[in-house]
């Protein structure tokens, strides 16, 4: 299955490699750097490249390209879920995925790579069991291994692997025994010129960090579970207590998970909570341009916006902007052509907005394309969906544990066409 | 170095092992110095089991490496004791890593070690190092394939294999050494098929993509049938050739011989496979979602296939990569199942933020989309595309238009004014490929573009793009005549400026002025010849022979050659207009989800998707050992009754209708079982029954539909308890040897029969099988779908208890117990509900046949027998408005049509008594009179049984006290003493299990409310004197009251 991996940073340097099965040539990568080329942005490098002996599949992430070789047919979103399970597996143990940060791990980055894959076929992926075999490097650790000479390597067995629930470790304790939930909502939209929503759709997940002792048996009931249309599970939640009660039964693993990524049904009407008001315009002949925008609440049932950020691509003839915006700070990049805004709240009665002129490449005519305006906001406190939990009950330990839950909704792909 | 002859005379002295002048000091000279010839007893000495002697040698060994000598002659006996001691470490992690690292070695010469550890490794104890023994195959296999036949043989020992953790790596090594080798998967189809929703993501993945070769080429394709009867009306309609030319031969001709073939009948391991790959959508692993996604489009009928949309859309909001892939997999799907993915068609609209690459995929998808109906939508979207910024991205638009426009003649002038609207675009790309694609649709319709075409004629003194200035000369050529004056316009300013323009230009211009030398040989003459001329020298061959060729063609020479007098009809003939097509087209021969697929070339080890064969293979290969009497001929003959229940069912099974209606009949215990647990919060222990009771609730509404599933769920929960396995039997606990005939039959097939009741009916009256046959039906059925129960009569019993251990891979440690688990029932009786004469001639009587009710669990279901003793047939028999108290509620028998004189039907309802007593009183209206009628339960059919071992009852028992426990003295009368006749009378009043007992003298039965899932547990201690204490532990006291006075009553009667 995945016979290499490559780690290649943004200026095209292989700074890590890793290999399964027998060695294959860096020059392999070759290929890689070819499309990389013709692609001119990094997103735009195709995920799979065949390459006359080799298959090259790679994802994006975090300035690095993952690139894993292949030599015989497997379905490509394997490797690329794996990719991503490696990337995530870096994030969990370091922090961030950076490159200075795995290079100086280095050693627990093979460590960690070499359990995930056996022979190219992935063996342990869950996190749990990972860290039970390689512990995540902490700065006591590091210091204590310098000295002794030791190793990240744990001297103790995992037995996760070998028990009915692989996600979860045996004998975790806590002395304060917590179980927290973040159902956080992200509004995808597209709205239109004119301000009328073309689609809109509401994508949620629960995150949740359960640090709880033992093995204890969770159960999350929500008031209207039928407003999920879609879910994934993290594989812990029994899928046939779903199907018939649509409660959320499980046995958590211990820390942070993703334990439900959930559609909410598309016959709801989706709440927009802001209004973006326009007028961008481009005079022929004339090598000046009017910009002005508002940005204003509309469905916020009561609560405020916040963290809004206002994002726009400009067109190519722009040359400058000089605006000024009522609230917040701005930036226009003169090469990439961005527009950024930082917002920060919009107060209802003062509505923040953003005004001025844009110089344009003088004697070019007019751009044909308006640029798109991306917006990123959060509220608190609030699932836009209207989801509620309606309890956690724990079973099978003792304790009384800690309990929370925070809604939270944000924008996601939140754009305003203009 | 003088101790050396010593040394090696001394060592050559004692060879025998054992002897203690091998401890030698290490670091002595007389190790360095030890001779070269010594190998072979340092080989003997490694092969000792005596530690210091292995220990010894390996100090020479290193000490000869340390000297440069090559000791790799000897690496395999290193290998084996070192790596090896490990491998029989009691520690089951030490052994998996041992064999992992000895497997890493990539050395020839440790083959057969490697061999022997696998081979040990396979029959392992511990499920770890199995798995390990599975990844270890492979590598074996890259390093030496001359042991293929021994590794099929591990690999085949490994797929028997039980237990989820080796199943993914076993199939891996599987599709890596043998994936020809179909006829290994036979035995364990159905255990992957269950096991696979608790395999880990990875494994899963490859399960799926093998079992759906594996079903291409073991059933009937699903949609023979319907390539006919559904596929045709789509044609006509959209009046496209994509559908034809699409299928695989096989269907199509499948598909034109179907009048001679017998109505389509899934087989019951097809059903299963996507039965229990259906949940696995809901994986958070995109790549477990896209497998079953593949597998749903090779391999489920067309009805079917549309619950997969939801899941891949869903996909769309993950990182680009694995976007990048879905959406392929999606327009390959569109094209061929276009109306799965319509519904979702705004989640393809696209945002100035997606890469490119997806944006074009995204494109490609919604062209796919795009219909009669949804058009104009489709098509103010990409008006705003045509916007963008980003230029690649517009001018896949504007092809994509045009295949819009090809596909749907509706919208084609608006297409094209849209286009014609684009080449006054500032950007000369967007002009280029507008006129591409203008070109193509105008050869469409060529006559009534005129003004077109002079617009084009035009641009061709702005546009420098040559496949735009190629495309607006060639159409100016063809068309020449709707612009007579224009075209010897535009071939004067060609010829102007011929020399300066590229290749195919220079072609186009050729070819318009043969054209226009042919139509308008007056205006064109001389510039013809000047063009020729000047194409004569042109430095390009093509150009040059292309000049020459045509001179030859439309020139009237001397010769007055035969050519020239048809070379009107060579050059203006018309010209069939293109097909515009996705390439995503006739992709789908690939598999899906394949790297070959997204390559659209075939990648180094891809295993092909057989078709559909004609005739499916022998299905009883994949029956697991049963006894002889098994035979293939009583599995046909279900299969033939199974016909209608497949073929009806086909929508009723559909997604949303199950997901909708299961909550809505659960949302009422959901809230009672809430407010139980709300109460008992204030003390963790009831918190803990909460927890068991809860779980128990879960296991028994599970119904029988999806048995299997539940069953492995179980299994996780309840590892360590063997009875666990036995729990979701609890639907074949109810079979009843003694009830009527038309029981019996209904009892194999409580599967497939309840799930559709009208099917049964059809089957009502009741046939001439004898009961042995129906039995036989029976377990394989069991072992086909259900998890086996048990049954009273022991050989088929001890039959199924293997099975069990088949299916689950969990040890029976109380065997000896299995067979007499379960009381037979005999209790059912008849009770009437109409009589005949009140009934003017329908008589109609009931019984509760303790068969969970398929609709929904907390239902008893009651079997309705009517006959009718009159002289005249009674129709329309149903039931009518019934009058419910609160909490009741009826699921109604589908409506009889008719009943002969003196024949008799039976139909089945469910009742949810919502555990208490009261009647359930309905009308049961013929056409032409209503009868009021009542069921009343007893208590003791309020319950099904529940399978716990001693302890888990004891534990209950322990928690259901105070209250909950009314307790009862009686004595037995003699008639009532022997265990058959006590466990036979409190089974026949109330739906209980027996549960095992240490004990002689005491019966412990147990079983649940059907509503609310509370437990009922039943203990009678019986002196051998008779006398006898009756103890009932039950959350619900009435119940447990009402259960204690009737068991009384039954004992001492």
């Amino acid at each position: 299955m995945i016979h290499s991996l490559f780690l290649i940073n943004s200026s095209g340097d292989i700074f890590l490699e890793k290999h399964w099965k027998s060695v294959v040539s860096r020059s392999v990568c070759d290929y890689f750097f070819e499309a990389q080329e013709r692609a001119t942005e990094a997103e735009n490098v195709p995920p799979v490249i065949p390459t006359p002996h080799h298959y090259l599949l790679s994802v994006y992430r975090h300035k690095i390209f993952f690139v894993a070789v292949i030599q015989t047919e497997v379905p490509p979103l394997f490797v690329i879920e794996f990719l991503h399970r490696v990337v995530d597996t870096f994030q969990d143990y370091f922090g961030v995925c950076s490159e200075p940060v795995i290079k100086d791990n280095v050693v627990v980055v093979y460590e960690v790579l070499e359990e995930m894959l056996d022979n190219g076929f992935p063996l342990a992926t869950e996190s749990n069991i990972l860290k039970e075999l390689i512990k995540p490097p902490t700065i006591l650790r590091t210091v204590v291994n310098t000295i002794t000479g030791s190793t990240n390597v744990g001297d103790q067995l995992p037995t996760g692997q070998l028990s009915v629930v692989p996600w979860r470790r045996t004998g975790v304790k806590y002395t304060n025994n917590e179980a927290y939930f973040d159902v956080i909502e992200e509004i995808d939209a597209i709205i239109d010129k004119s301000g009328s929503t073309i689609t809109a759709e509401i994508q949620g997940v629960i995150d949740a960090c359960v640090k709880l002792t033992g093995m204890p048996d969770l159960t999350l009931s929500f008031m209207n579970p039928r407003l999920l249309d879609d879910v994934s599970f993290h594989p812990c939640v029994r899928f046939k207590r779903w199907e018939s009660e649509r409660i959320l039964s499980f046995i958590p693993p211990d820390g942070n998970f993703r334990l439900l990524s959930y559609h909410v049904s598309a016959q709801n009407l989706v709440a927009i909570p802001v209004y973006v008001k326009h007028s961008i315009s481009f005079r022929d002949s004339s090598s000046l341009g009017r910009f002005e925008i508002t940005v204003g609440p509309k469905q916020t049932m009561g609560k405020t916006v916040e963290g809004v950020t206002v994002a726009s691509q400009m067109p190519r003839g722009v040359l400058n902007m000089s605006l000024t915006p009522s609230q917040g700070t701005h930036a226009f990049d003169p090469v990439t052509k961005m527009l950024s805004w930082d917002v920060g709240k919009i107060n209802p009665q003062k509505l923040p907005s953003l005004k001025g002129t844009m110089s344009l490449q003088a004697g070019a005519s007019k751009p044909d394309e308006n640029p798109t305006i991306n917006l990123q906001f959060k509220i608190q406190q609030l699932a836009i969906s209207g989801l509620k939990v309606n309890r956690l009950d724990m079973y099978g330990e003792k304790y009384k544990p800690f309990k929370g839950i925070k809604y939270m909704t944000k924008a996601g792909k939140f754009q305003v066409r203009t | 170095m003088s101790a050396a002859p010593a040394y090696s005379e001394d060592k050559g002295g004692s060879a025998g092992p054992g002897e203690p002048e091998y401890g030698h000091d290490p670091a002595s000279g007389g190790i360095f110095s030890s001779d070269y010839k010594r190998h072979d007893d340092l080989k003997e000495m490694l092969d000792t089991n005596k530690d210091s002697l292995k220990l010894e040698a390996m100090k020479r060994i290193v000490a000869m490496i340390a000297r440069g000598k090559n000791a790799s002659d000897l690496f395999p006996a290193v290998v084996k004791n070192v790596a090896c001691k490990n491998i029989e470490d009691p520690n089951q992690l030490i052994r998996a890593s041992a064999l992992r690292v000895l497997s890493s070695i990539r050395v020839p010469i440790i083959v057969p070690i490697m061999m022997l550890a696998i081979k040990e490794a396979a029959s392992d104890m511990s499920p770890y190092v199995r798995k390990t023994a599975a990844h270890a195959i492979p590598k074996l296999y890259s390093l030496d394939s001359d042991q293929k036949d021994q590794l099929i043989e591990v690999i085949e020992k490994l797929l028997a294999d039980k237990t989820t953790l080796v199943a993914g790596s076993v199939v891996m090594a599987f599709e890596e050494v043998c994936p020809e080798r179909i006829d290994l998967i036979h035995k364990n189809y159905r255990k992957l098929c269950n096991l696979l929703i608790d395999v880990e993501e990875w494994g899963q993945v490859v399960i799926i993509s093998m079992l759906t070769r594996y079903a291409r080429t073991q059933f009937l394709s699903p949609t023979q049938n319907e390539s006919l009867l559904e596929e045709n009306p789509e044609k006509a309609f959209y009046g496209s050739e994509e559908d034809e030319a699409k299928g695989p031969g096989s269907e199509e001709a499948a598909a034109t011989t179907l009048p001679a073939r017998k109505p389509y009948v899934m087989d019951p391991d097809h059903r299963l496979l996507l039965r229990n790959t259906k949940p696995l959508l809901q994986s958070r692993s995109a790549a477990v979602v896209m497998a079953v996604a593949q597998l749903y489009f090779h391999l489920a009928p067309k009805a079917e296939v549309g619950v997969i949309a939801k899941a891949l859309v869903r996909l769309l909001r993950s990182h680009s990569e694995v976007q990048y892939v879905v959406l392929q997999n999606v327009a390959t799907m569109s094209i061929k199942r276009r109306g799965m993915f319509e519904p979702y068609l705004k989640s393809f609209y696209i945002r100035s933020t997606d890469p490119t690459q997806i944006k074009v995929l995204k494109l490609e998808v919604l062209t796919n989309l795009a219909n009669e109906t949804n058009i104009p939508t489709v098509l103010r979207e990409f008006q705003t595309y045509i916007r963008s910024m980003d230029k690649d991205f517009v001018a896949a638009t504007i092809q994509a238009i045009g295949r819009c426009a090809t596909n749907i003649g509706r919208v084609r002038d608006t297409c094209l004014n849209g286009l014609v609207q684009l080449l006054s675009n500032r950007d000369e790309l967007v002009v280029a490929e507008s006129v591409v694609v203008i070109k193509k649709l105008l050869q469409m319709q060529p006559a009534q573009h005129g003004e077109i075409i002079k617009h084009l004629a035009k641009l061709t003194d702005n546009i420098q793009v040559p496949m735009a200035r190629a495309s607006i000369l060639w159409l100016i050529g063809e068309y020449c005549e709707h612009v007579p004056r224009i075209a010897p316009d535009v071939l004067r300013k060609m010829a102007k400026s011929f020399t300066a323009e590229e290749d195919i230009v220079k072609l186009q211009v050729i070819n318009l002025a043969a054209k226009l030398y042919l139509t308008n040989s007056k205006q064109t003459k001389l510039l013809t010849q000047y063009v020729l001329s000047l194409a004569k020298y042109d430095q390009n061959y093509d150009i040059r022979d292309r000049a020459r060729f045509t001179r030859q063609l439309i020139v009237p020479s001397e010769q007055g050659g035969a050519l020239s007098r048809h070379a009107k009809k060579l050059f203006l003939a018309p010209k069939p207009a293109p097909v515009l097509e996705s390439s995503f087209k006739d992709r789908d021969h690939f598999q899906l989800g394949s790297l070959s697929h997204l390559l659209n070339a075939k990648a180094t080890g891809y295993q092909e998707l057989p078709d559909w064969p004609e005739e499916a293979p022998d299905p009883s290969v994949r029956n697991v050992e049963v006894p002889e009497w098994t035979k293939c001929s009583s599995r046909e003959k279900r299969k033939e009754k199974e016909k209608p229940f497949y073929s009806d069912s086909e929508g009723e099974s559909g997604p949303t209708e199950s997901a909708d209606s299961d909550p809505e009949s659960e949302s009422e215990s959901d809230s009672k079982s809430s407010s139980a647990s709300g109460s008992g919060e204030s003390s963790s222990e009831s918190d803990n029954e909460d927890q068991d009771e809860d779980e128990e609730k879960g296991r028994s509404s599970e119904s029988e539909q999806s048995e299997e599933e539940g069953k492995k769920r179980q299994m996780k929960k309840r590892k360590k308890v063997p009875e666990g396995q036995g729990g979701g039997s609890s639907s074949d606990e109810g079979s009843d040897s003694s009830s009527s005939s038309s029981e019996s039959e209904m009892t194999p097939e409580t599967e497939e029969e309840q799930v559709e009741p009208a099917s049964w009916r059809k089957k009502a009256p009741p046939s001439s099988k004898s009961a042995p046959a129906a039995k036989e039906i029976s377990l394989l059925d069991l072992e086909d779908f259900t998890p086996p129960s048990i049954q009273p009569v022991s050989p088929p019993a001890a039959v199924s208890t293997s099975l069990a251990a088949d299916l689950e891979g969990l040890t029976l440690t109380d065997s000896p117990l299995a067979p007499s688990l379960l009381s037979p029932v005999s209790g059912v009786r008849k009770q009437e509900l109409l009589h005949r004469v009140a009934g003017e001639g329908l008589a109609v009587d009931y019984t509760f046949s303790r068969q969970p009710f398929a609709g929904d669990p907390h239902m008893v279901s009651v079997h309705i027998h009517f006959s009718n003793s009159s002289d005249t047939p009674i129709k329309g028999l149903h039931v009518g408005t019934p009058k419910l108290p609160a909490g009741i509620s009826i699921q109604e028998f589908p409506e009889i049509e008719s009943l002969a004189p003196g024949e008799s039907a039976t139909a089945v309802m469910g009742i949810n008594f919502c555990d208490s007593t009261q009647a359930a009183n309905f009308q049961l209206c013929t056409q032409t009179r209503q009868f009021y009628v009542s069921i009343q339960p007893p208590v003791g059919e309020l319950m099904a049984p529940v399978f716990m071992s001693e302890n888990e009852f004891k534990k209950e028992q322990g928690k259901l006290t105070g209250m909950n426990e009314i307790t009862e003295k009686l004595t037995l009368p003699d008639a009532c003493r022997s265990d058959h006749i006590v466990v036979q009378k409190v089974t026949a009043t109330a739906n209980l299990g027996r549960v095992p007992c240490g004990t002689s003298d005491e019966y412990r039965f147990a079983g649940r409310t059907l509503t609310s899932g509370s437990l009922v547990l039943l203990t009678l201690d019986a002196r051998p004197t008779g006398a006898a204490q009756l103890t009932v532990n039950s959350e619900k006291m009435v119940i447990g009251t009402m259960l204690v006075k009737d068991v009384v009553q039954a004992l001492t009667q």
